[in-house]
């Protein structure tokens, strides 16, 4: 059989316009590496081949009766699992949703499928995506391509894990502190969180109405860039999604860095180093710098003296906001429902109680707490302003620069259950990513090197501002071209030498 | 602030979750270490700092008043634990009355 997971997705849509391969055989591409792998990695909670074969023969009709393939035909995409397909179930990773068929699909998802990619599988998460380590998904953790004794990062793990696999080209994610950008940093993958209401979130199940936000997962900058073409713009269905026009971002890669400005921010808040990466991780910084300043832009520092109080603000926003949109899972519309109860508020109560995992109800009980009377103004209302002090920091910077670089996380994948004891230990992962959705920027994560103690992947984020995700591609473009740094996991290279000679 | 276990019950009923004993004790450890760490933000000085309740300055987003079609009845009823396919099924919550 035809093995094209080493291919763009760009590679995949040209090679099925010229005839080289069908858009069949790239779905039974993607289903032999998933049966190969994932049973070690478990980057999937469910495969949806009568979709996929489905769409890979509209795309191969389409192409028999001499059409032009669209931009992603034929692209083997991983999905979410907060994400509703008609024809899946959206579990969320979690018990409370084991059952739910979506009756409607997600925006994001149906624009993806409407440009000819091929829906895989609904991807592992860490339950309703609270964590950043996919440990907490009812339905077992996923485990990083790098090392199976590690985490992939969360909550979006099962779509890095799957991209880092090479058994889908692309994935969509969610980010609402950092679960597209950290996973990615931790697969090597690169991850992009566009603007906040660059996508349409309609579809996806809320955590921080705030703070969400789809965008893709790929191997190259230039492969998620595509797919924010397909994905990006705004939706009658979420009144919150930008009427900004849509860029055609995949014509920005490619365009170089020159004169553009590059700012280094120098006071993200220290952390504990517990592996020995954290002074490797930050020399990515300073080394990207340097490439920067080698092809052609101006680099300088820059401070967000509030950014380090972002963590602190997102621990109340981010449950607060969850609390309020789970209330949702109550036992009568959707969901598990208690056995016997004597009444609405048992079932309510037992429903919830029983449905939802433990991360889960560490959440809502933070963020309602934070917004029950005697404490709203102390810690919500405090939160609100110090959000607004973060997006005058991020206001500032980009008066002067177009591009702001940050390391990605502060380690490399952990082993599980490392973090389990400290939910604050586990939380600080997000530290340089939580602020950008704070203030609702855009940034990417680019696979930067790997920890010489380790052999883990590092990633280096870039910020941009708000609707510039050209100019955040066009830089991530140039970065990643100037490294030169393709990363293919241990697992998917042995798999890749015992086919040899095939 | 310190928070205790009454305070762990209280917020469990609000957020309408039964709790067992063993859950309340630890998650009244669990929440009183992360309240540790984010009670920086009230050491913060934010007096007449606008609060941001949202990212973008967006306003009103409206559409035209037009019928579109939204949900059926089967879907919405489609993963309901209990319905009769017109409506979904709870506990009575009507009776002969309380108990006095």
């Amino acid at each position: 059989m035809l093995d094209l997971s080493a291919l763009s997705a760009r590679e995949v849509r040209d090679g099925i316009a010229a005839g080289e391969f069908s858009a069949r055989e790239a779905a039974e591409s993607a289903y032999a590496r998933i049966e190969a792998l994932d049973g070690d990695v478990h980057a999937f909670l469910q495969l949806t081949p009568e979709l996929a074969f489905a769409a890979a023969e509209r795309v191969d009709a389409a192409r028999a009766a001499g059409e032009d393939p669209p931009p992603l035909a034929g692209v083997p995409v991983g999905i979410k699992d907060n994400m509703n397909l008609i024809g899946t179930r959206t579990t969320c990773g979690s018990r409370i949703l084991g059952n739910y068929k979506s009756v409607y699909d997600c925006t994001a998802v149906r624009r993806l499928l409407d440009a000819g990619a091929l829906p895989i599988g609904k991807c592992n998460m860490d339950e309703f995506a609270f964590g950043s380590s996919t440990e907490n998904s009812a339905y077992g953790p996923t485990r990083n391509p790098w090392d199976l004794e590690r985490v992939p990062g969360g909550s979006s793990g099962g779509s890095a894990a799957s991209v880092a696999a090479g058994m889908v080209t692309l994935s969509l994610g969610s980010d609402t502190g950092g679960s597209i950008r950290q996973p990615g940093a931790l697969t090597g993958t690169v991850g992009l969180k566009p603007t906040y209401g660059r996508v349409s979130r309609y579809g996806v199940v809320a955590f921080g109405s705030s703070l969400d936000q789809i965008g893709p997962f790929g191997t190259s900058v230039a492969d998620v860039a595509l797919a924010l073409d397909a994905i990006a713009g705004a939706d009658t269905m979420d009144a919150t999604s930008s009427p900004e026009p849509v860029e055609r971002y995949s014509a920005a890669v490619g365009l170089g860095v020159q004169g553009l400005r590059v700012g280094i921010v120098r006071d993200m808040p220290g952390v504990p180093d517990t592996d020995g990466c954290l002074n490797e991780i930050a020399h990515v910084v300073d080394r990207a710098a340097e490439t920067f300043a080698a092809l052609g832009a101006e680099v300088g520092d820059v401070t967000l003296p509030s950014a380090r109080h972002g963590l602190a603000a997102y621990y109340i926003i981010g449950p607060a906001e969850a609390s309020s949109n789970l209330a949702r899972f109550d036992g009568i519309r959707y969901g598990v429902r208690a056995e016997d109860p004597t009444d609405v508020l048992d079932l309510y109560m037992r429903s919830r109680a029983e449905g939802f995992g433990p991360e889960t109800i560490r959440r809502i009980m933070l963020g309602t707490y934070a917004l029950s009377a005697g404490y709203y103004d102390a810690y919500y209302g405090q939160a609100q302003k110090a959000r607004t002090r973060i997006i005058e920091d991020f206001r500032a910077a980009f008066e002067h620069y177009d591009v702001l670089l940050t390391p990605t996380t502060p380690e490399v994948a952990f082993r599980f259950g490392e973090k389990a004891a400290d939910p604050y230990m586990m939380y600080l992962n997000d530290v340089y990513t939580i602020p950008v959705n704070l203030a609702g920027n855009c940034a990417v994560s680019v696979p930067a090197g790997l920890c010489s103690s380790t052999g883990m992947p590092m990633g280096l984020q870039l910020i941009g501002d708000y609707f510039a995700e050209s100019t955040l591609l066009r830089a991530a473009a140039a970065y990643e071209q100037a490294v030169h740094f393709d990363p293919v996991p241990p697992l998917v290279r042995s798999l890749v030498g015992a086919k040899g000679g095939e | 602030m310190a928070i205790t276990e009454s305070d762990v019950r209280h917020v469990a009923l609000l957020a309408r979750l039964a709790l067992s004993d063993e859950q309340v004790s630890t998650l009244t450890a669990e929440l009183g270490a992360v309240l540790g760490h984010i009670d920086e933000l009230q050491r913060l000085d934010l007096e007449g700092v606008q609060p941001t309740a949202h990212p973008l300055a967006m306003t009103n987003n409206t559409r035209a008043d037009v019928v579109v079609p939204g949900l059926t009845r089967e879907m919405a009823l489609k993963n309901a634990p209990a319905s009769d396919g017109r409506a979904f099924l709870i506990p009575a919550i009507t009776g002969a009355g309380e108990e006095s």
